[in-house]
């Protein structure tokens, strides 16, 4: 069974990261909270895998707020 | 309302306002789509019944107006499909905008081959004036209109009915109690019994309008169009020209407000332009919830359609699945008033009918998340799906208008007989046992659908004449008597034949010469073998009837 890869695995981090932020400048907040969201709908379907998907789901949420209720899909 | 009139059926005095009458084996409360498939199918297997109802005619507005493909089977086995699918409108295609824009296109029956299209789209009062119309033609069936349910008395062997009519009240005593009441259920309240779940906080405008068009029989979705900004609508065919048009008002629309025509007609005349010349039928606003009760079965008192379960509008999943309960329900409750099965065959309805509206609850949820976003971020996440569904096709399997009806296969059945045999083929489309059985276009005796030879009793669908004179003799028989119908291979005495015509039940069956499948009376498959075995039959009919 495949798991998230959290070990680094960009081949160039700071280029990637400097992209990330471009891909946003110019965007009010609610255009960025969109590009943000079709960004995570197209990379969540290209892994595919929803045993890496909850995983990666869980660990972003880590930390962030009260606990979530943790739903079995 | 210039395309209908409700018909007004009369009141009759009860006999037993004047004089005490005797029991009943089974009371209806509710002469609504369900209450009136119920009375139907027990009507049709001779079972006497009575069916009660407060008001004297059929439904006020069109309500429920989508009929899927399972429902129209079921109403063919009751006499009554080709009614509602001729004066219906059929249907299979769905388109959904976002904006101005076409992104997402669906054919719910891609494939030829079936007598019923996936959809057929009706006002519910000809869908009910049709079940009325047939329910007349069964000496069994008896309607009582203007008779309420106020008092409801279960007891250990049976039910008494307190009736009020225009005339008094009076007591009618029964076995069995089919409770198909509606979402407000009085006898579930009159029973302080509880329907728990979510209730939405949104509402919708529905309008009835008549207007000539040539807008294609599809249904059509919009997203935060221009012409309804920032909520969504839905235009959809029904008969004699008239068209439903749904629009999404939010939580604070005011209801009564939002009701009046002056409010209505500059709505229409946004989205239909300013030539389109149409009348409105009728209009009503309404909220919506999602939940069921606990039990479908209390002792002598069995739940069915809204009364026992609600869900959202989106995905037509309330008068089909009703449809189905009494499906489900009314064979069982047959056996056992024959003494033929034992009482725990009732629970058997309660498993498997709460598994199905959970599957419902589940997509009508679902699909009111999408169309009722409850956060800023869910609505976020559902304007990317429809922003990226125009030109990434993953994204099109996300956009959720609506998941409409399919019947539930009861895989996990405690009435199916596991398979023996491996090699069958399983998956989504296959005729596992728990699954309702697959139309085909056949040849024979009785018309040229396979669903019209299956059904009403137990069915041994073999293909071939591996069976033989002595096992069809040896099923008819039995004390739960189980037919066969037989697809290709030479005539065997007390068999139907039917030809395969292109070749579509064999490949729908996964069948080879030999293979045989079981049926139960509401044509779900419940065991199928490679081969015929008449104790493999009789002891699957045992397992299917809780006769083990």
């Amino acid at each position: 069974m495949a798991a998230l890869n959290t070990e680094p695995n960009l081949p160039s981090p700071d280029d990637f990261y400097e992209r990330l932020i471009a891909t946003h400048r110019g965007l009010s907040d609610d255009e960025s909270a969109l590009v943000n969201a079709k960004l995570v709908l197209l990379l969540a379907n290209h892994i595919g895998d929803a045993t890496v998907l909850a995983q990666a789901m869980e660990a972003a949420r880590d930390g962030v707020g009260t606990p979530s209720r943790g739903e079995a899909p | 309302m210039k395309t209908y009139r409700n018909p007004l059926y009369a009141y009759q005095r009860p006999p037993e306002i004047d004089a005490p009458g005797g029991r009943r084996p089974v009371v209806i409360a509710g002469a609504g789509p369900v209450g009136l498939a119920a009375a139907i199918d027990f009507g049709q297997r001779g079972i006497p019944v009575v069916v009660v109802d407060d008001d004297r005619t059929v439904s006020v507005g069109s309500r429920a107006i989508c009929y899927a493909k399972r429902a129209l089977e079921i109403l063919d086995r009751l006499g009554c499909g080709q009614r509602v699918v001729d004066k219906g409108i059929g249907w299979n295609v769905g388109k959904v905008f976002f904006k101005d824009e076409l992104v997402y296109r669906f054919d719910l029956l891609p494939e030829p081959g079936h007598r019923r299209p996936a959809f057929v789209n009706l006002q519910q009062y000809w869908f009910e004036e049709f079940l009325v119309d047939r329910a007349r033609e069964l000496a069994a069936v008896e309607l009582r209109w203007e008779n309420k349910v106020v008092g409801v008395a279960p007891h250990a062997d049976g039910v008494d009915v307190r009736v009020a009519t225009p005339d008094g009240e009076y007591t009618l005593a029964c076995d069995w109690l089919v409770v198909c009441d509606g979402s407000r259920s009085p006898v579930r309240q009159i029973l302080g019994l509880e329907a728990e779940g979510q209730v939405f906080r949104d509402r919708f405008l529905i309008a009835d309008i008549h207007m000539k068009s040539d807008f294609p029989t599809e249904r059509w979705f919009w997203f935060d169009p221009p012409f309804h900004p920032n909520q969504s609508a839905l235009l959809h065919r029904q008969a004699d020209d008239v068209w439903r048009i749904d629009f999404q008002l939010g939580w604070e629309a005011d209801p009564d407000e939002e009701r009046k025509p002056e409010r209505i007609l500059p709505r229409l005349r946004a989205m239909l332009g300013d030539k389109a010349d149409f009348d409105i039928e009728w209009a009503s606003v309404y909220t919506f919830q999602c939940r069921r009760m606990q039990r479908f079965r209390h002792d002598r008192v069995i739940f069915a359609g809204d009364a026992a379960h609600v869900v959202s509008p989106f995905g037509a999943r309330g008068a089909n699945s009703g449809i189905q309960d009494t499906d489900n329900l009314v064979w069982k409750l047959e056996l056992v008033l024959a003494g033929r099965a034992p009482d725990r065959l009732l629970d058997t309805y309660d498993v498997e009918r709460t598994y199905a509206a959970d599957e419902n609850i589940l997509n009508s949820t679902r699909s009111t998340d999408f169309i009722t976003p409850k956060s800023r971020v869910s609505r976020t996440f559902r304007d990317a799906v429809l922003s990226l569904a125009k030109s990434h096709a993953f994204a099109r399997r996300l956009v959720n208008s609506g998941r409409l009806s399919v019947p539930a296969v009861l895989a996990a059945s405690p009435l199916n007989t596991p398979d023996r045999d491996a090699d069958f083929a399983r998956g989504p489309a296959a005729m596992i046992p728990g699954a309702p059985a697959a139309d085909a276009p056949v040849a024979g005796p009785a018309g040229d659908w396979l669903l019209g030879y299956l059904g009403g009793g137990f069915t041994l669908l073999g293909f071939g004449d591996a069976v033989g004179p002595f096992g069809v003799g040896a099923l008819a028989r039995e004390r739960i008597p189980c037919r066969v119908v037989q697809v290709g291979g030479k005539a065997t005495a007390g068999a139907t034949v039917v030809e395969d015509a292109q070749g579509l039940a064999v490949r729908r069956y996964d069948a080879r010469p030999g293979t045989v499948y079981l049926l139960r009376p509401d044509q779900h498959v419940c065991a199928r073998w490679r081969e015929f075995d008449l104790p493999s039959v009789r002891a699957a009919i045992a397992r299917a009837t809780c006769n083990h």
